[in-house]
């Protein structure tokens, strides 16, 4: 798979995500997002525009860089696909998606389909607990999945058919949500329903069970 | 810090009383408590913790019980407060506990390859082991390993399975060097010092990184593998490179020398010193001068016996009597340039003598005699940590007096410093003590000078470079009386101002004594046992005079001693000269071009052999003694003694004390001094297109002749590059990346170029690395017009 | 008790997430009334309400306001922890989808009463989706002029940057959060100086979690007295409890602090079918684990921290009878392991040898010996690391071995996978598998 290279309109771009904040080199987390989704990982060469931009060394970009863990120093596939193997979602089910998805794709922790379309991630608490297990495909969130769900994702994926995210938006490619992480709007924060039952559990519950807050002076 | 005793109950202002270990002790308010215990006696256990970095309280190694706190606290990171109770390991189950389990946890992941280890023998880690840590190891799963060692440059190395993670080598990197090309890397247990892909730690400083490491995990390439502590003998040494007069250590065995550390002095150089000080001693074992040699009548040269060569020798200084010039390298110890400038005087009768083998003038020497020379400690290190203001001249601090350079940053860093450089343009090194550059033309000081507000009472560092354009000191010292600043000269070598003070000059007789007074002439003459008479009244000729009448004919003899050609202001000339005398002796620790063309060849003892002095840039005498003792080598003033004695001499001067004595009875010249210089100066050079002012100057690492034979430390020299500004390459259809020529009537360099913001019209390149060899190339200085143009190889 | 929707009220509005719907309800209201107050006022009357910081700690928050020195010439910052990241923690999230306007309002109220023009909220790397919703928000409170120039024609001008992490647990403790903030890798600072002092750019600066800062309109709006009429006397008003695990209907339920962990689960559905509870933690991984014995307790900061635990984040997470606490435990320190700095020396290494140690009793290789290390080892690292980070990891092995040490003695001979089959505590329905 090649990298693409970064442009003088990435560097333009990447100058006013400096410009955004009151000391430029707050903006080192997002421009590292940002040149992830140029690239599909954090490369060497990206690490060293980002010194550039910001006047630092590439080594304190690098020390940056390899400290967290979305920052991916491996060229990533087409899609990312992280199984939440944290206690609950393990327990729930997650081990068991994992161990599915490895099987499917043929591939481990942090490793890529040859094919370059799926990189896999055993990832972390998700705080979805309420829907776990989770699954999350370019970090759109897949919730409450199940072996069944999950195979039909991996083939809807492999076909290029249309994919909605539970909580985000239709699924394209991991570098789509790398622009929203570097703080660039896509304006698609509707494009996904507004919440799930589990969000709404409680006000169900209330309004079955005709509970409410104390009326305050402030209600009209 | 003050152990409270009975008389000494009071607390003034500044300190406050507490108690640790039971113990009523008084320090001044903001103590730590790990300093404060270990100024009573009691060292905490520690490994991130360095007195001149920041706290981190990282390795949790240091903890603590102090009483109100639920839990120990590191005593690296807390002042004592007035009243509070500390407890140590030395009386507090909870402090030991925890030092304990810290100990456990830096173990279990730690190789314990002590007996392979570098570090092994003085490793903290490894003595505190002994003193917090258990015999037997209860972890009993996989170890973290890593793949070792790797390169963090050609001189640094890092086994990181031994690293403890306490980063005081990238904190050091940071606050002190302004070098961060080593940070700490990844996360977690996986978290490791390292370097970006293609950047390695390329920083002049990065020895000390080595030196502080509390464990085995950096070493050099040059020491590793190579000696254990143990066997080890250390002596105090001075550092021979630069004026900045760093301690050292220096560590030998069986008579060689194995390393060098930065020995603390916290007047000098702090806990640090550069990594040339460090590194480049390799020198003292290539191609060393042992014997005698003196060239017969069939033009070879042959090993001779010290009485015969210095018979020899004698005979030819005889022959050319009263036409002997001296030319001194700026590498030599007071001792021995006190020696030459004596033997110039009484044996030679002669004041063509001159220390200055680099660019020179008479400008200088009078600016050396008039405001150098008996001058005293004028600036100190203290007052650059102190100064508001301090004027740059013709002076790279980083690249031609490292320590100054961290002085200076120090001094920035707190904030209170501001550094203004009349330079060429802003350095990266300029860059890290927060410098403002008044971008000036070689050749346009003394006008950018006059020209500029400087704040009075500044201090004005003005670097050797500034002899190369005329006005320039003369600049210098009016705008300091003027400003009320204080001045100071900072020559690049070691031996410079010491050559000054002890009159290795044309015109200046020891201690600042003008050889045109007369009343200076009887007072040396006094101490000589001679007549004022004896001296020579008139002054000498300098060094490219000598240079001049070799070439004429009107000197005859050359007495050459520590001096390297190539570090000769025209190369080229000082061959010549050579080649038109008759006689040459030189004294110099290897061989070389001068010394296999001499008629006696007289090898002397390097700094590592011999006792001696340095005077450093401050004025500051720096006295070291002899640490290798078994090569019997001879100082150039016991060589300069027994050719006086040939000569029917009672030249004294035999033993270093003897030496010592007689120096130290000249005391302060009180008479008329040297007249400051008045030279106008002729501003910068105008150019066209095609040609270009030039700048250089020597940086830190390259090619010089005391860096001979250490590949690993010549691996971090800076890149090779040419600068110029945008609107100057452009005039000159130059483009960055391009090579460029440069070039005169002598010879051409052909090096790579960068454009940087700059001054127009000037052409940057470095003094003497790699092809960029100014001296020999061009023979050019600072200043001169070159011209520059497209180049390829 | 009851539950109390307040935040999550308007969540079933299909456009809850919007101005148009926010305003609908009331929105923007308790923002006019702060501005015509001065900034004491309103800090005084949150430190009335008594409002309690939801990221975990609980601290006071109207206290930590007035921490905030005035008139010091300097910039101040409020900085909004939204790095939810605490297994078992999934309130913030949910929050900033449904209801990203009441954080927005917050901002602009907690901003104006420490006197900062400059918010940030720090939002964990890995939900866009939320992301996008509190941009949006931000964006649209812009156009309303609730944030920007002279807001409400007040005078009071407020900036705020919606801000990504990348992935790392520690940065939802604050220094870290600010240190990230800066540019730098999320390691924790060395305190004192508090933040509230030198935080960010080394300026005043004050960390509040999302929700805490969701809750300050509602205050405003109906003042101290009425927060104060839900919960308990030290822990009053409102929370978001997120109930997971082996329940009927895992979800958001807002409720009085103070409502017992029975009732809760009473409103998720009771555990699944067929199942028991065997053990649950009330506010996330690092608090210490109950058993079905403490079901009654109310859910308030005191109530548990009696009960020898903590509240933590108020979302708990709820075993049932067929979960390995051996392997629930072993999980939670491979992620603390993951997610230690590598700052300070007892949770670098600590969390590595604990987990080693861990993973061989999950495999049922484990020695009966070593599990007197593993508690030796917990309290090295307890109290002596760095920062609360290393606390935690620290918690859940004494946690379970208070309760559960025979299950860890019987993985000396039995793997996890053995004795609870994993079959049997997943949830998938027979047909999704």
């Amino acid at each position: 798979m090649s990298i693409k290279t970064i442009t003088e309109e990435d560097i333009k771009t990447l100058e006013t995500l400096a410009a955004k904040y009151p000391v430029r080199r707050s903006a080192l987390l997002p421009m590292l997002h940002y040149v992830q989704s140029i690239q599909g990982m954090v490369s060497p060469a990206g690490i060293q525009v980002c010194a550039r931009v910001l006047d630092l060394t590439p080594a304190e970009v690098a020390a940056v860089a390899t400290f967290y863990t979305m920052f991916k120093r491996f060229p990533m596939g087409k899609h990312h696909i992280g199984v939440c193997t944290n206690t609950l979602c393990a327990l729930l089910g997650g081990d068991e998606l994992w161990k599915q998805l490895t099987d499917i794709l043929g591939i481990g922790h942090d490793e890529t389909t040859a094919d370059g379309l799926f990189t896999l991630e055993r990832i972390e608490c998700q705080a979805a607990c309420t829907v776990a297990p989770v699954v999350t495909v370019n970090w759109e969130f897949m919730d409450s999945m199940n072996p069944k769900a999950v195979r039909e994702l991996i083939e809807k994926l492999k076909m290029g058919a249309p994919v909605q995210s539970t909580r985000g938006v239709q699924i394209t490619s991991i570098a789509e949500s790398g622009k929203v992480l570097a703080g660039i709007n896509d304006g698609k924060y509707a494009e996904s329903p507004l919440a799930d039952d589990s969000m709404l559990a409680g006000l169900r519950v209330a309004k079955e069970r005709k509970m409410s807050a104390p009326t305050g002076k402030g209600a009209k | 810090m003050t152990l409270t005793s009975d008389n000494k109950q009071t607390n003034t202002e500044n300190s406050i009383t507490a108690t640790i270990d039971g113990i009523q002790v008084q320090v001044p308010k903001g103590t730590l408590i790990i300093r404060a215990a270990e100024r009573m006696g009691t060292f905490v256990p520690r490994f991130c913790d360095h007195p001149a970095l920041a706290p981190v309280a990282a390795c949790r190694m240091c903890l603590v019980e102090i009483e109100g706190m639920p839990k120990p606290q590191p005593s690296c990171a807390i002042a004592l407060t007035e009243g509070m109770n500390v407890k140590t390991q030395m009386t507090s189950t909870v402090a030991q506990e925890a030092q304990a389990g810290v100990m456990e946890f830096l173990l279990i992941n730690h190789p314990l390859d002590c007996p392979v280890c570098d570090k092994g023998g003085e490793c903290p880690l490894q003595n505190q082991a002994m003193t917090a840590g258990r015999a037997e190891s209860r972890f009993d799963i996989e170890k973290r390993t890593f793949p070792k060692p790797i390169e963090l440059s050609t001189e640094i190395l890092l086994d990181r399975e031994r690293c403890v993670e306490c980063a005081r080598c990238t904190r050091f990197s940071e606050e002190i060097a302004g070098d961060p090309f080593i940070e700490l890397l990844e996360r977690g247990a996986k978290q490791q010092v390292g370097i970006a892909t293609d950047e390695p730690f390329n920083s002049y400083f990065s020895g000390n990184t080595v030196q502080i490491c509390p464990v085995g995990a950096l070493t050099s390439s040059s020491y590793r593998f190579r000696a254990r502590p143990f066997d080890l003998v250390s002596v105090p040494t001075t550092c021979e490179h630069c004026a900045a007069g760093c301690s050292l250590r220096t560590d030998y065995r069986r008579e060689t020398v194995m390393r060098r550390l930065a020995w603390e002095d916290p007047a000098v150089n702090e806990d640090w010193n550069c990594d040339k000080g460090r590194f480049a001693f390799a020198y003292l074992k290539e191609n060393r001068l042992t014997q005698p040699k003196v060239r017969t009548k069939n033009g070879n040269q042959v090993d001779a016996l010290w009485p015969d060569a210095i018979d020899f020798a004698a005979k030819g200084i005889l022959q050319a009597k009263g036409k002997v010039g001296v030319l001194l390298g700026g590498r030599l110890t007071m001792e021995d340039a006190y020696a030459y400038s004596k033997f110039a005087r009484l044996a030679l009768a002669t004041n063509d003598i001159d220390f200055r083998n680099r660019v020179n003038s008479e400008e200088e020497q009078d600016f050396l005699g008039s405001v150098v020379a008996g001058s005293g400690g004028s600036v100190t290190y203290a007052d650059l940590e102190k100064a508001q203001n301090v004027v740059l001249v013709n002076f790279e601090p980083e690249e031609e007096s490292p320590i100054i350079f961290l002085r200076l940053r120090k001094a920035a860093q707190k904030g209170n410093l501001k550094v203004t450089a009349i330079a060429p343009y802003l350095t990266r090194s300029l860059e890290k003590i927060n410098a403002e550059v008044v971008a000036t033309k070689p050749g346009d000081e003394a006008k950018v000078l006059r020209g500029l507000k400087i704040a009075q009472e500044s201090i004005i560092l003005v670097g050797e470079r500034a002899a190369a354009t005329p006005g320039t000191l003369s600049a210098v010292i009016e705008i300091a009386e003027k400003t009320n600043s204080k001045l100071s000269w900072i020559p690049r070598r070691a031996g410079e101002r010491g050559a000054v003070e002890i009159g290795a000059l044309p015109n200046l007789l020891p201690g600042g004594r003008p050889v045109t007074e007369v009343s200076a002439r009887n007072d040396v003459a006094a101490i000589w046992g001679v007549n004022g008479s004896d001296i020579p009244n008139k002054p000498g000729r300098n060094h490219s005079e000598i240079i001049q009448a070799a070439l004429s004919g009107e000197i005859k003899a050359l007495v050459i001693a520590g001096l390297d050609v190539m570090d000769a202001p025209d190369p080229q000339a000082l061959g010549q000269a050579i080649n038109a005398v008759d006689f040459v002796i030189t004294l110099g620790i290897q061989e070389n071009s001068l010394t296999r063309y001499a008629n006696v060849s007289l090898p002397v003892a390097p700094v590592t052999e011999k006792s001696g002095t340095f005077i450093n840039w401050e004025g500051r005498p720096r006295p070291f003694g002899r640490a290798i003792t078994s090569t019997n080598a001879l100082t150039d003033a016991r060589v300069l003694a027994m050719m006086a004695e040939s000569l029917g001499l009672d030249f004294g001067l035999q033993t270093i004390e003897e030496l010592r004595q007689e120096l130290s009875s000249f005391g302060s010249w009180n008479g008329k001094k040297l007249d400051k210089p008045s030279v106008a100066s002729i501003g910068a050079a105008n150019v066209s297109v095609g040609s270009a002012i030039l700048s250089t100057w020597n940086l830190l690492l390259d090619d010089g002749a005391l860096q001979k034979g250490e590949e690993h430390l010549a691996g971090t020299q800076r890149p090779v590059v040419a600068h110029l500004s945008a609107k100057t390459a452009a005039e000159n259809n130059l483009e960055s990346g391009d090579k460029v020529t440069i070039s005169n009537s002598r010879g051409s360099i052909i090096i790579k170029l960068e454009i940087i913001e700059m001054v127009n019209d000037v052409v940057w390149i470095p003094s003497n690395n790699h092809d960029s060899k100014v001296k020999s190339k061009l023979g050019a200085k600072e200043g001169d017009v070159v011209t520059i143009q497209k180049g390829s190889f | 008790m009851a539950l109390t929707p307040v935040l999550t009220a308007h969540w079933d509005d299909p456009n809850s997430f919007e101005i148009t719907s926010y305003k609908k309800h009331g929105g923007y209201v308790a923002l006019k009334n702060s501005l015509k107050m001065t900034p004491d006022e309103v800090i005084g009357i949150v430190k009335d309400s008594g409002l309690r910081g939801r990221g975990g700690a609980g601290f006071p928050t109207g206290m930590k306001w007035s921490f905030v020195p005035q008139n010091d010439g300097k910039a101040h910052y409020l900085v909004v922890n939204a790095d939810e990241s605490e297994p078992g923690a999934c309130k913030d999230i949910p929050l900033m989808l449904a209801n990203p306007h009441s954080l927005v309002e917050g901002i602009a109220i907690g901003s104006y009463a420490i006197r900062a023009n400059h918010a940030f909220i720090y939002i964990r790397g890995e939900v866009p989706h939320a992301i996008r919703r509190v941009m949006n928000a931000v964006e649209q409170a812009y156009a309303d002029g609730f944030l920007g120039k002279n807001i409400q024609g007040s005078g009071f001008n407020l900036d705020v940057v919606v801000h990504a992490g990348a992935g790392a647990y520690i940065c939802g403790e604050e220094t870290a959060l600010l240190d990230s903030l800066e540019g730098r890798r999320g390691q924790p600072r060395l305190k004192p100086p508090f933040p509230a002092v030198a935080g960010l750019y080394a300026s005043p600066t004050v960390v509040n979690n999302a929700e805490t800062l969701a809750s300050v309109p509602s205050i405003i709006l109906n003042g101290a007295d009425w927060f104060k009429s839900m919960g308990t006397e030290k822990s009053p008003g409102f929370k978001l409890f997120a109930v997971s695990g082996h329940v009927k209907r895992p979800g958001i339920y807002e409720a009085a602090l103070g409502t017992p962990m029975s009732e809760l689960l009473d409103y998720a559905g009771g555990m699944r079918k067929g199942s028991k509870l065997k053990f649950w933690i009330p506010g996330g991984s690092s608090v210490p684990m109950l058993t079905p014995d403490h079901i009654d307790i109310p859910m308030s900061y005191e109530d548990l921290s009696a009960a020898g635990t903590m509240l933590g984040t108020g979302t708990p997470m709820m075993f049932d009878h067929t979960t390995s606490v051996v392997k629930a435990v072993t999980r939670w320190l491979e992620f603390y392991k993951h997610e230690s700095c590598g700052k300070c020396t007892p949770c670098r290494e600590g969390t590595y040898w604990i987990t080693g140690v861990l993973e061989k009793f999950e495999h049922g290789k484990g020695k009966e010996e070593e599990l007197e290390v593993i508690n030796d080892v917990c309290g090295q690292i307890a109290g002596r690391s760095f920062c609360a980070l290393g606390d935690a990891a620290a918690t859940p092995f004494p946690g379970a071995m208070k309760y559960f040490a025979e299950e860890f003695r019987q993985a000396t001979k039995t793997s996890a996978d053995a004795s609870f089959p994993p079959s049997a505590t997943t949830i998938f329905e027979k047909a999704s598998v």
